[in-house]
């Protein structure tokens, strides 16, 4: 069987045990990538020789020794692309490596491939990509979701083993979910934000897309912990979980906020979480039933506060500096104005122009100000939640994949598609996303673990539990 | 100050001062003047896409220094803000600045009436030492430079990222002198914490002034004017006079102020309309979500105040007081550290201080401007006041003293000897020099003994040439009266 099947943890073990060589797992996964990148579509760019020439030089004692990983393309590695899939950073090569990259590397891992994504992270399907669209490996004809939908499809589709994404309201989870793989977002503050290409600063969270969740805390491990280049990440020791998950659900408080289960939502959805929430019950734990009340918020808070800071994460695009520059302006406003009307596609230009608007005088008072005060209550919601429970549990994205262009004309359509993963980065807390199951016509669906701030391990733990008692991860997906 | 004595001008200033630290204010980058073209550059400073900004603590530290010197509130949470603009200048085309929580609120700058120009220290607007009142003092990140060639523009972004103090004034100032000693009163401040070199010609401190005029007694401002692109503190005052006038006989004409931005050009002597301001910038502040708050309460605040210096004013008062130098010779001492220092080494071990004060300030400085890399050591100056002062020397033989001093550096008690000059204070070498002075001029002794005590000069000066200059003078008075009156 190719290694491109394998998990990190299982090709770790057989790396060290010298059955394989690193050459032999990037040989094996160009081969698959020769065989179905046309069809998925998951990268913006590959360089197979490269790899192969880091894979010779490979120090199999570094913990993730050997193990090759693809990048969402808005993560800086010394001298790639890193396109944020837009065209107005055409050209750029990063001049240095994001600490989370650089994290990487030093645990011995190498990069394949650079994965496509909602043009700078803005989208759940990654439709708006000025790099072309990623196809679903379970269903080409369906959405991989998005933003990170690139390295999702990568990781279902056997073209990678592990990538990293980022999630600002739910660009992990979602396209985990809609790809039948575990996608992580941790706690605010666990991972260092630093060389991510921002897109809002307060919610964007670096995180794994692994097939397992072994391999989620793995990735995890090397990636956590204080960065001084990152301002907002949290002091604490990275070592307060396992890199790997054990432990049983028995005794675990399992919250099942209200508000997540809607009449009307999605059938097979519905009724594969709370098969899971059964299986949690069976095997020990306690469900109950919590509130969040400032869910109904959440879409309206996020949309406010993630485009105001997109405003100004975007404005240092302006041709100046880096990336694409409008040929012969006339002058310094044409070449700003043809510059990013001519390098940001529609969604970016919406979001620019709602968060410039937001932060407007006259405007900051009613919804700038406002959406913070009603952030402020959504954290809450979730503290009062964790006194009573220590997990949530939901659906990852209200329903499965849904086919390639039906909403791409209808924004606020495309935004509903996040309504359960919003609100974890708005509270800053972490989140999982697991296979729980499959529709009747094969489209994975994901179940979502919600920790408190910094409770990693225990979510991790659950998640483990829960996973290993299944085999919805061994599926294949036919693409 | 005007041509009309009905009209007061209103001025406030925001002067920005960046700060001396090892690095810029959100990356590792060496802060430094000068260095060749993006040389002292990194992705943070740059704006590269995905990095973050890292605060950096030595300048946080200095800026509550800086409003600890002040007197302002020091804040006990902090936030940085975004200020939203696009300009090429500009990395990020925001600026990490700080809008709704300042470092420092409050505060004033006392004027010290030696630092108005000096052809106004004897006025009463001088002596009137009035207080101008702070409105806030926040922590930003400059910007970088832009250079206009004939076809093309280059940015040199190794300014961008230093870190910058906006000090902002209350509308206190009445006067173009006023502004000009506000300014040199803030910098020797300033200097005296050592937060900054503030050099307006490197940039290091640069000013924007707000003027408006209204008639005397009125309470409401007129319109304002920001005026620009004021390189010095006499390029400040020069703006302000003239502006003043222009705002003044516009007024008159009945014609109404524009609210506007207007450039000084220095060598035009004039102020020329940059912009009006009908489009206001609207800058889109919000809380800048890469950086916590600033808690100044769990140390910071402290260290700043373990760095606090004495004060200039406080400075000028204790060597008027203790040492007796004037109020001028105070506050020139006061606005030059490294001056200062030296004085109070040469001052030491004397009692004599305020002679030292002028043989520093008076005949020391003119010769040797760099009292830091001058061989002659401070304590040179408190041995020679002893020297006159014990009557070894008179005040002519200090003076040549002094001069070898400047020449060959050593020991004033050894140049003394080297040089023959100890005074003669020996009463009855004395004696035998007045006895020959009387014998030699029986006409001046004839005068003298009539009632003209002038005469006894001609033979005070006999004695002073028989003995080369070396008889003490006051001991040769009282023995020339003793045997003149015998």
């Amino acid at each position: 069987m190719s290694l491109a099947h394998e998990t990190l943890a299982s090709l770790r073990r057989r790396l060290v045990a010298k059955e394989i060589h690193p050459r032999d797992i990037i040989k094996d996964l160009l081969a698959q990538i020769d065989a179905r990148e046309k069809t998925v579509h998951a990268f913006t760019h590959l360089d197979g020789q490269a790899a192969l020439a880091t894979a010779e030089k490979a120090d199999l004692s570094l913990p993730l020794g050997g193990l090759p990983i693809a990048l969402k393309d808005n993560l800086n590695a010394l001298g790639d692309p890193c396109t944020c899939s837009s065209k107005i950073l055409e050209g750029y090569r990063a001049p240095y490596d994001a600490t989370a990259v650089a994290r990487l590397r030093q645990a011995g891992a190498l990069f394949l491939g650079r994965t496509n994504m909602d043009e700078f992270a803005m989208g759940s399907s990654t439709e708006n990509s000025a790099l072309g669209v990623t196809r679903n490996p379970w269903d080409s004809t369906r959405i991989p979701g998005g933003s990170s939908g690139g390295s999702a499809a990568a990781v279902a589709g056997r073209l990678a083993i592990a990538a990293l994404g980022s999630d600002t309201g739910g660009s992990i989870r979602q396209p985990a979910a809609l790809c039948g793989c575990v996608g992580l977002k941790p706690t605010y503050g666990r991972i260092s934000r630093y060389g991510l290409v921002a897109f809002a600063s307060s919610l964007d969270q670096i995180g794994p897309l692994t097939r397992t969740v072994e391999d989620s805390a793995l990735l995890l491990s090397a990636l956590a912990g204080h960065d001084p280049r990152d301002n907002t990440t949290d002091l604490r020791k990275p070592e307060t979980f396992l890199a790997k998950p054990t432990g049983s659900v028995k005794g675990l408080r399992i919250g099942l906020p209200k508000e997540y289960f809607l009449p009307g939502m999605n059938a097979e959805t519905e009724a594969s979480i709370r098969s899971a929430a059964s299986w949690f019950e069976k095997n020990g734990a306690t469900l109950v039933e919590v509130s969040l009340p400032h869910t109904p918020a959440a879409i309206a808070v996020y949309y406010i506060l993630a485009t105001a800071e997109a405003s100004a994460n975007l404005a240092r695009f302006d041709g100046v500096r880096y990336g694409r520059r409008a040929v012969d302006p006339k002058d310094l406003l044409d070449l700003y104005q043809r510059t990013r009307s001519e390098g940001f596609g529609p969604e970016v230009k919406r979001r620019i122009i709602l968060g410039t608007f937001v932060l407007s005088q006259g405007y900051s008072d009613a919804f700038y100000r406002k959406a913070q005060k009603v952030r402020g209550l959504l954290r809450q919601d979730f503290e009062s939640a964790f006194t009573k429970c220590d997990l949530l549990l939901t659906p990852t994205s209200p329903e499965p994949a849904f086919p390639l262009g039906e909403r791409t004309q209808d924004p606020l359509k495309m935004y509903l598609a996040d309504v359960f993963t919003i609100s974890t980065n708005l509270a800053g807390n972490g989140a999982i996303s697991l296979p729980c199951g499959f529709t009747k016509s094969n489209l994975p669906i994901g179940l979502q673990l919600i920790g408190p701030r910094f409770g990693e391990e225990t979510m991790l733990g659950a998640a483990h539990a829960f996973e290993q008692a299944h085999d919805f991860w061994k599926r294949m997906p036919p693409v | 100050m005007s041509s009309s004595g009905n009209w007061e001008a209103v001025i406030g200033l925001e002067v920005h001062v960046q700060l001396r630290t090892q690095t810029k204010m959100f990356c590792g980058c060496i802060n430094q003047y000068g260095g060749a073209p993006n040389s002292q550059v990194c992705p943070v400073c740059l704006g590269m896409p995905g990095s973050l900004p890292a605060p950096n603590e030595e300048a946080i530290r200095r800026t509550i220094l800086t409003g600890l010197m002040f007197g302002c509130r020091i804040a006990n949470v902090a936030r940085f803000d975004r200020k939203n603009y696009f300009y090429p200048d500009m990395p990020k085309n925001y600026q990490i600045s700080q809008f709704d929580d300042p470092l420092c609120a409050g505060g004033a700058v006392g004027l010290d009436p030696f630092l108005f120009p000096k052809d106004l220290q004897e006025t009463d607007e001088a002596k009137a030492k009035r207080s101008i009142r702070l409105t806030r003092i926040h922590l930003e990140e400059d910007v970088a430079k832009s250079f206009h060639y004939e076809e093309r523009s280059g940015i040199d972004f190794n300014r961008a990222g230093t870190p910058l103090m906006e000090i902002v004034s209350e509308a206190d100032l009445r006067t173009a002198g006023e502004a000009f000693a506000f300014l040199g009163s803030l910098r020797q401040v300033l200097l005296s914490g050592n937060v900054s070199d503030a050099d307006m010609e490197k940039g290091q401190m640069r000013c924007d002034v707000n003027v408006s005029v209204r008639p005397v007694g009125q309470k409401e401002f007129g319109t304002k004017v920001e005026l620009k692109n004021l390189n010095s503190i006499s390029g400040v005052r020069r703006a302000l006079v003239y502006e003043i006038a222009r705002q003044i006989a516009a007024v008159e004409k009945g014609e109404a102020i524009q609210h506007e931005t207007r450039r000084w050009d220095d060598e035009a002597g004039a102020t020329f309309t940059m912009r009006t301001k009908e489009k206001a910038h609207d800058y889109r502040y919000f809380p800048e979500p890469d950086l916590l708050p600033v808690r100044t309460d769990q140390g910071l605040r402290a260290a700043a105040e373990s760095g606090l210096p004495e004060l200039p004013a406080a400075l000028q008062d204790r060597l008027m007081r203790e040492n007796g130098v004037t109020a001028y010779q105070a506050s020139v001492l006061a606005a030059d550290r490294i001056l200062c220092t030296y004085y109070e080494k040469a001052a030491l071990g004397t009692q004599h201080k305020a002679v030292v004060a002028n043989w520093i300030l008076n005949d020391f400085l003119a010769t040797q401007p760099e009292p830091a890399s001058s061989p002659v050591r401070p304590e040179f100056f408190g041995e020679l006041a002893d020297l006159v002062a014990g009557g070894t020397i008179n005040s002519a033989q200090a003076k040549k003293v002094f001069a070898e001093l400047m020449a060959n550096p050593s020991s004033p008690k050894a140049l003394v000897e080297k040089l023959g000059l100890a005074q003669i204070s020996d009463a009855s070498a004395l004696g035998v020099y007045c006895d020959e002075a009387i014998a030699a001029n029986p006409r001046s002794v004839e005068d003298y003994r009539a009632g003209k005590g002038n005469a006894i000069n001609a033979l005070k000066g006999f004695v002073m040439k028989k003995s080369q200059g070396k008889a003490n003078p006051a001991q040769v008075d009282e023995i020339l009266k003793a045997k003149l009156s015998a």
